[in-house]
């Protein structure tokens, strides 16, 4: 049961990163792209988690730490770039 | 494993994808910047904490020891994700994006969209 349970999560989870990157090539402006690609590593983090739980080992675990840090330095560097037009003043 | 726990691990990953999903689909579908900004900044989040609490509960079950290495992520992510929404909302005020005339609060958006543009040279 619980494989199934997550083979479905792993498949709304897929469908939720496919309109994402919808969002993020259509969208109109700048700010648009930003959002998608923040929305897209906090939603592989959760991709990441469930290929650790199917395969039965925490060693994932790292991995989900570390694109949560980097994602979240990256979301403030694009921000900053946008508001500044500058990272490193 | 027991069948108890099993279902309760299963319940929460569904639930939790299925959260992140809606998330998603407000961000591919809202027709403004700002309503876009505000569905998959608390939703993922939400749906992303279900999941990790669900992993959290397999692997103490599973290892035999009460396993709290994924509270740090929802920890972070719990911290991190209006600090992030702030500073792309700031971004959006700043690049002085389109908002529908039915958007609310429209006035405290008039200060900010006094100043040029980036996009306007």
């Amino acid at each position: 049961m619980l494989s199934y349970a997550i083979l479905i999560s792993c498949g709304l989870i897929g469908c939720a990163l496919a309109l994402n990157a919808w969002r993020l090539i259509i969208g109109p402006t700048t700010p648009d792209r930003i959002i998608a690609v923040d929305t897209m590593y906090i939603n592989s983090i959760a991709l990441i988690i469930l290929l650790g739980l199917y395969q039965g080992s925490p060693s994932y675990y790292e991995g989900a730490l570390l694109i949560a840090l980097l994602g979240f330095v990256s979301t403030s560097a694009f921000c900053k770039y946008l508001l500044r037009g500058d990272i490193i003043e | 494993m027991s069948v108890f726990l099993e279902i309760v691990v299963s319940i929460l990953l569904v639930l939790g994808s299925i959260v992140t999903l809606i998330g998603s689909i407000g961000l591919a579908k809202f027709p403004d910047y700002f309503t876009r900004l505000h569905a998959p900044t608390k939703a993922s989040t939400v749906g992303v904490g279900c999941i990790l609490i669900a992993s959290m509960i397999f692997f103490s079950v599973e290892l035999g020891h009460v396993n709290l290495k994924e509270a740090l992520i929802s920890i972070f992510l719990l911290i991190t994700a209006p600090v992030a929404a702030h500073m792309l909302a700031k971004a959006g005020l700043h690049y002085k994006v389109n908002m529908k005339e039915n958007t609310q609060n429209q006035h405290l958006a008039k200060k900010a969209y006094l100043h040029k543009s980036p996009d306007d040279e």
